[in-house]
C-alpha cells in the first residue's frame, strides 16, 4: 500500500501561488484592461526618444532631441506653436495629447543597434513611454522598429534613409517620414544627367553595410536607366578613416564620376580625400571629373567645409526652403536656439507632430488606432509640401530635394543651395518594387 | 606598374603615421616597461592642437552688417577675425591660412607637459603593476581623453585645411613618363611623409648622437645597473615619455589636414601601431618604424580592387593576417630583442 504525500490543503496552496504567478504579469501591465500596451493616464503621456547621445552622430543624436523638445513644447501649448498653424490638419490644439500633458523620457542608441534595443526596451517597460521615436542610423531603425512591433507600440523612425526600413524589413507598427535610397537615386539622376550628361561612367564607394548597399543599388539603377555606365564598385570598411587606397586608382580606371555612397564621417573622409587627390580639377575622357554625394547632411556638409562646394546630391529638408511650415520651424528653432534645424531635427520634429495628430484624429492610443490613423493620411504645411504617408508600406511620400554645396556660403550654416526640388510623383514607387521586395508589413500589434 | 607605384606611395603616408605612432609606443614600452594604449589619444590631441590654434586664429567678433540678413531675417552678424584688426587682412589671411604649421610650434611644448603629467600623474604608479593593469588604466585614461575633447569639439569631424600653397597633388605620372593622371599623389601627403622621416630621423640621431640619448639606450638594455652607476635614470625616462607624446602630437598636427580631426580618430591608429610594434618587435625602435611603412604600402595593396574581387574582405584583415604569420615564424617580432616581455 503506498501512501500518497498529496494532501487537499497543498493541491489549493500550490494551485493559489501558481495561479497567482501566472496572473502576475498580466497585473503589472498597465494596460490590462485597455487592450494595448502602456496605455497612459488621465493627466499625462509619455513619449520615448531614442537618440544617439554618444558616438559618431551624437551631434546629430543631439539636434534630433532639440527639435522633440520644441515639439513637446508646442504640443502643450508653449512657445509660438511652431508648425501647428500651418499643419493642414487641424487637429492639434496645444492642450497636449488628447488632454493629456506630454512629457518625454530620453534613451541613448550609441549608434549600436543593441543599444537602441536596451534604451527602447527600457523606455517602454520602466517609463511606460507609448510610443518610441529617434534614430540616426538605418541598422538601428531596423532593430528599434522590430523591437517595438513585438512590444505593441508604435515607432515613429527618425533619420533612416535605407530602402530596408519600409522595404524588406518595414513593420506594421513602423512609419517613416524620412525619405530613402530610391528616391535620392530618382530624384539626383535628371540634375545629373542635365548637368553632366548622359554618357558618363561612375566608380562607386560603398560603405560595407545595409544602407550602403541600397543607396548603391538607388543610384546605380537610376543613373544606368538614364545612360550612365558603372565602371566599378568597392566596398569599403565602416570603420574606414583614410580612403587614399580606394580613391587613388579611381582616375586611372576609366571612370569620370564618383559617386560616394557614404554617410557622417565615412562622407566627410572620403570626400576630403577625393579633393585632395585632385579629382575635382581632374579632366578624365574628355569631361570634367565630378563627384557625387547621394545623401547630405548638413552637419556632415560642416565636415567636408569648402570641399562640398560645387558636388550634388540630395536631401529630406533644408532650413532655406520658403513655404509657411519651413518658416515658422526654423523661426521657433532658431529663436529658441541661435541656429538653424537640420533635416534630422525636421523629420523628428514632424514625426512627433503627425503621431499627436493620429492619435487626436482617432480618439485613442490605441497602437492599432494611431496606425490606422496614419495610414494613407494626406497633408501638408509641415515642410516638404503636400505630402502622403502611404498605407501600403508606412512611407511618406513627398517632394526631394537635390542639393548643391554653396561656392561662396555667407556663414557655417550657408553651406548646401537648392538646385531643384524634385516632384513627388518622379520618386513614387510600387509598393512591390524590386529594390523594396522581401517585406511584409504584417499586423498591427496593440500589445496586450 | 603605375598602380603599384601608386599604391606604394599610398601606404608610405599611412606608414608614417603609423611608424610615427609605434615609434613613441615602442619608446615608452623600451624605457619605462608601460604598455601606454593612450598613445593613440595624444595623437588625436596633437590633431586637436592643429584645430584649437585654427580656431584660436579664427577667435572673431560680431560687426552688424545691415545690408544683409541672417536666417531669421535680423540684421546679419559678420564675424571678423581679432586678427585682422590686430595684423591687418592680409597678414592675417596668412595667419589663418597658416594655422596647422603654426600649431606644430606650439604642439611640442603642450604635448611634453601633456607626457609629464600624464607619466608622474598616473602612469607612474603602475610601473610595478603587471601589463594586463597598465593596459586597462592607459585604454582608460584614452577614452577620458576621448570624452574630454568630445565634449569640448562635438562629435563631428572638424575640417583643419593645409595652407593653400600645398592645396592639391602632384602628377607623378607626367614626371616620370606615365599617362597623365596615372599616379596622382596629394602635396600634403608628400609633406607628411617627408616630415615623419625628419622626425624619425631626428629621434634617431637623438638617442644615437647625444650623452642623453647614450644613458636612455644603456637604460634600456640594463636598467639596474644604469641606476648602480648612479644615474637618476627615472627622470631620464620621464623625459623620454614627454618626447613620445611631443611626436605623437606632432604627428597628429600633421595629420589634421589629411582626415579631419574628430575625437575617436586616435583609436583606430593606436589599434593598428600596436600591431605595427608586434610586428616590428617589442622596444625595437627600427623595427617600429619598418614595420610601420611595410604594414601601411601592405594595407594599401590590399585596398586595390583587383585584390578585394579576388579575396574579398581581405583589406580589413591583412594587416592582422601578416602579423599572425611573421610572429609564427619570428615570435618576438622582426627585430624583437630577446628578454623583452618575456619574464
Amino acid at each position: 500500500m503506498s501512501h500518497s504525500k498529496v494532501s487537499r490543503r497543498g493541491v489549493i496552496k500550490t494551485g493559489m501561488v501558481a495561479s497567482a504567478g501566472l496572473a502576475l504579469p498580466q497585473y503589472l501591465r498597465a494596460d490590462s484592461h485597455t487592450g494595448f500596451t502602456n496605455a497612459p493616464g488621465d493627466s499625462e503621456v509619455v513619449l520615448g526618444f531614442n537618440v544617439p547621445q554618444t558616438g559618431p552622430y551624437a551631434d546629430e543624436g543631439a539636434d534630433e532631441l532639440r527639435a522633440y523638445e520644441l515639439a513637446v513644447e508646442h504640443l502643450n501649448g508653449g512657445g509660438d506653436g511652431g508648425m501647428l498653424s500651418t499643419f493642414s490638419s487641424k487637429a492639434l490644439d496645444g492642450t497636449g495629447i488628447l488632454g493629456r500633458e506630454v512629457k518625454y523620457v530620453t534613451g541613448d542608441t550609441q549608434t549600436k543597434s543593441d543599444a537602441a534595443r536596451a534604451s527602447a526596451r527600457s523606455m517602454i517597460e520602466k517609463d511606460g513611454a507609448i510610443m518610441i521615436t529617434g534614430g540616426s542610423s538605418s541598422g538601428v531603425a531596423v532593430a528599434v522598429q522590430a523591437l517595438c512591433q513585438e512590444a505593441g507600440i508604435i515607432f515613429m523612425a527618425g533619420l533612416t534613409h535605407s530602402n530596408d526600413t519600409t522595404g524588406k524589413d518595414r513593420r506594421a507598427n513602423g512609419f517613416r517620414h524620412f525619405f530613402n535610397s530610391y528616391m535620392s537615386g530618382a530624384a539626383l539622376a535628371p540634375v545629373l544627367a542635365a548637368n553632366y550628361g548622359t554618357e558618363r561612367k561612375a566608380y562607386h564607394l560603398t560603405a560595407d553595410y545595409n544602407w550602403g548597399y541600397t543607396t548603391e543599388e538607388a543610384v546605380r539603377s537610376s543613373t544606368e536607366a538614364m545612360g550612365w555606365e558603372t565602371v566599378n564598385a568597392v566596398k569599403t570598411p565602416l570603420t574606414q578613416t583614410d580612403f587614399s587606397s580606394y580613391i587613388a586608382p579611381v582616375l586611372n580606371s576609366g571612370a569620370d564620376v564618383l559617386v560616394l555612397n557614404h554617410y557622417g564621417g565615412n562622407m566627410v573622409n572620403s570626400l576630403t580625400n577625393a579633393v585632395q587627390f585632385g579629382l575635382r580639377e581632374a579632366e578624365a575622357n574628355g569631361q570634367n571629373f565630378e563627384i557625387v554625394v547621394p545623401l547630405y547632411s548638413r552637419l556632415m556638409a560642416k565636415g567636408a567645409g569648402a570641399n562640398v562646394s560645387g558636388i550634388f546630391g540630395s536631401t529630406n529638408w533644408h532650413w532655406s526652403l520658403q513655404d509657411a511650415g519651413s518658416q515658422a520651424f526654423v523661426q521657433s528653432f532658431g529663436t529658441k536656439y541661435g541656429f538653424p534645424p537640420s533635416q534630422a531635427a525636421h523629420t523628428t520634429y514632424v514625426q512627433t507632430l503627425l503621431y499627436a495628430d493620429a492619435v487626436t484624429r482617432a480618439g485613442s492610443f490605441n497602437p492599432c488606432a494611431v496606425a490606422e490613423a496614419l495610414e494613407d493620411f494626406e497633408f501638408d504645411g509641415l515642410g516638404n509640401g503636400p505630402t502622403l504617408y502611404r498605407g501600403a508600406d508606412h512611407q511618406c511620400f513627398k517632394d526631394v530635394l537635390v542639393v548643391k554645396g554653396k561656392e561662396n556660403p555667407e556663414n557655417e550654416f550657408d553651406l548646401l543651395e537648392i538646385v531643384e526640388v524634385t516632384p513627388v510623383d518622379q520618386v513614387t514607387y510600387a509598393p512591390d518594387h524590386p529594390q523594396f521586395a522581401g517585406g511584409e508589413l504584417g499586423a498591427c500589434n496593440p500589445g496586450a | 606598374m603605375d598602380q603599384i607605384i601608386l599604391q606604394i606611395l599610398n601606404g608610405l603616408d599611412k606608414g608614417s603615421a603609423y611608424a610615427l605612432i609605434a615609434l613613441g609606443l615602442t619608446l615608452i614600452f623600451g624605457t619605462l616597461g608601460v604598455v601606454n594604449f593612450a598613445h593613440g589619444a595624444l595623437f588625436m590631441m596633437g590633431a586637436f592642437v592643429a584645430v584649437t590654434v585654427s580656431k584660436l586664429l579664427t577667435l572673431s567678433h560680431k560687426v552688424v552688417d545691415e545690408t544683409r540678413t541672417d536666417f531669421l531675417g535680423n540684421p546679419l552678424e559678420v564675424d571678423v577675425p581679432y586678427v585682422y584688426d590686430w595684423f591687418g587682412q592680409a597678414a592675417g589671411d596668412v595667419l589663418i591660412d597658416w594655422a596647422v604649421p603654426i600649431a606644430l610650434i606650439v604642439v611640442v611644448p603642450i604635448m611634453i607637459l601633456i607626457g609629464f603629467a600624464m607619466e608622474r600623474g598616473l602612469i607612474k604608479h603602475f610601473y610595478k603593476r603587471p601589463h594586463a593593469d597598465q593596459i586597462l588604466v592607459t585604454f582608460g585614461l584614452a577614452i577620458v581623453l576621448q570624452e574630454i575633447i568630445k565634449y569640448f569639439y562635438g562629435a563631428n569631424p572638424i575640417p583643419t585645411p593645409a595652407p593653400s600653397a600645398f592645396v592639391g597633388s602632384f602628377d607623378f605620372g607626367v614626371a616620370f613618363g606615365f599617362d597623365p593622371n596615372a599616379i596622382i599623389y596629394p602635396y600634403w601627403r608628400l609633406v607628411y611623409f617627408f616630415f615623419s622621416i625628419a622626425i624619425i630621423g631626428a629621434v634617431f640621431a637623438f638617442l644615437q648622437f647625444t650623452t642623453f640619448g647614450m644613458v636612455v639606450r644603456a637604460g634600456m638594455a640594463d636598467r639596474e645597473t644604469v641606476g648602480l652607476l648612479g644615474i637618476d635614470i627615472d627622470k631620464r625616462f620621464t623625459i623620454m615619455f614627454g618626447i613620445a607624446a611631443a611626436v605623437a602630437g606632432m604627428a597628429g598636427v600633421m595629420y589634421a589636414p589629411i582626415n579631419s580631426p574628430n575625437y575617436d580618430m586616435g583609436m583606430h591608429f593606436l589599434v593598428l601601431s600596436f600591431v605595427v610594434v608586434v610586428v616590428g618587435g617589442m622596444g625595437s625602435l627600427p623595427g617600429a618604424v619598418a614595420a610601420g611603412f611595410m604594414l601601411g604600402i601592405l594595407e594599401s595593396f590590399a585596398s586595390m580592387s583587383a585584390v578585394i574581387d579576388f579575396l574579398p574582405g581581405i583589406n580589413q584583415i591583412v594587416i592582422y593576417l601578416v602579423a599572425i604569420i611573421i610572429l609564427l615564424t619570428r615570435p618576438r617580432g622582426l627585430m624583437g630583442r630577446k628578454g623583452v616581455m618575456e619574464e
